[in-house]
């Protein structure tokens, strides 16, 4: 089943990760607190989780993967970005993902200390499946899942 | 002190840190995060808060006494502190932040120094009563005992909350 919503509705069937495998995550947070506590959900949910401490990193580390491989396949399923980072904010990495052509369809989660609507929107339209205000919660990271499974089938 | 009035103090503390407002919901998430393969999650995370308030509550002082105050820059300190403290559910340390960032849109300096003092002292409360609550975590386990599970149903049910946690601790206790 396709994903709906206002951004590009399909996700690529050549993702690298064959069902059954643990989904791998990119967590891209600032705060040293904030990733310990998102990779403990994750990996509490089975999932392998990669971080990065800012925005520059996570191209960096996005970049880095697609040298590797031949064609066009992305090394992660999904991509939880803060907002509010220094230098590249996380709605900015969000716009460069999705012009990407490896790494657009990758479903990319943006979260957030502030509940603003117009921030909100903005990202829901550039294309972000899901827009979380953190702390990030158990119930948000079976929404997540949820979002990664779609995307896989 | 025997185990189970060490396990009694440590529900009867415990409970009144989320009463009073020092704890909230997200602590008890941070506690359902640990298990035996993390057994030490709750502990790392609080002392990374530790280490993370008192540096910015210093970048904070010193903002503040500058002769020209850059309030984006104390905004931003304010920022990461009101994010870390609602990460680890030190509520009241939050709840400092939110006026705190107000008065820095305001530019006002006798309210940023007013909440300054306010936040230094809700953190070094909290600092004080979670390094309690663990101190007594450990002499439970020092004695062979177990924590007591504080479950959601227990803070819940206020007016019923210290029979279940009573009964809790009986299931627990060695």
């Amino acid at each position: 089943m396709l994903s709906s919503g206002g951004e590009s509705g399909s996700c690529s069937k050549d993702m690298a990760v064959e069902l059954g495998d643990e989904p791998h995550v990119l967590v891209v947070d600032d705060s040293l607190i904030d990733r310990k506590l998102v990779e403990r959900l994750l990996k509490n949910s089975s999932c392998k989780v990669t971080t990065a401490e800012n925005a520059l990193r996570a191209v960096e580390y996005l970049r880095l993967g697609n040298d590797t491989l031949e064609g066009t396949v992305s090394e992660v399923n999904m991509i939880i970005t803060d907002y509010c980072m220094p230098g590249m904010t996380g709605y900015e990495l969000l716009k460069k993902i999705k012009e990407s052509s490896v790494l657009k369809e990758v479903p990319v989660i943006i979260m957030s200390s502030e509940n603003i609507p117009t921030r909100i929107s903005q990202c829901l339209e550039e294309g972000a499946k899901m827009f979380v205000l953190k702390p990030l919660k158990r119930s948000d990271v079976k929404q997540l899942k949820w979002h990664l499974m779609k995307c896989r089938n | 002190m025997d185990l189970v009035q060490l396990q009694r103090q440590f529900v009867d503390y415990k409970t009144s840190l989320y009463h009073e407002g020092f704890l909230d919901e997200q602590f008890t998430q941070l506690q359902e995060l640990q298990d035996e393969n993390n057994p030490d999650f709750v502990v790392e995370v609080v002392s990374l808060f530790f280490e993370d308030s008192e540096r910015l509550l210093n970048e904070l002082a010193r903002a503040l006494e500058q002769q020209s105050i850059d309030y984006k820059r104390i905004d931003a300190h304010v920022h990461q502190l009101k994010g870390s403290s609602s990460s680890i559910g030190a509520q009241r340390v939050q709840k400092v932040c939110i006026a705190f960032r107000n008065y820095c849109e305001e530019q006002n300096v006798e309210g940023c120094l007013k909440c300054l003092q306010q936040v230094r002292h809700e953190y070094s409360l909290v600092k004080t009563k979670l390094e309690s609550l663990f101190q007594l975590e450990q002499q439970i386990l020092t004695a062979g005992g177990s924590i007591p599970i504080f479950s959601r149903v227990t803070k819940l049910l206020k007016g019923i909350y210290l029979l279940s946690s009573l009964s809790l601790y009986h299931i627990f206790s060695v």
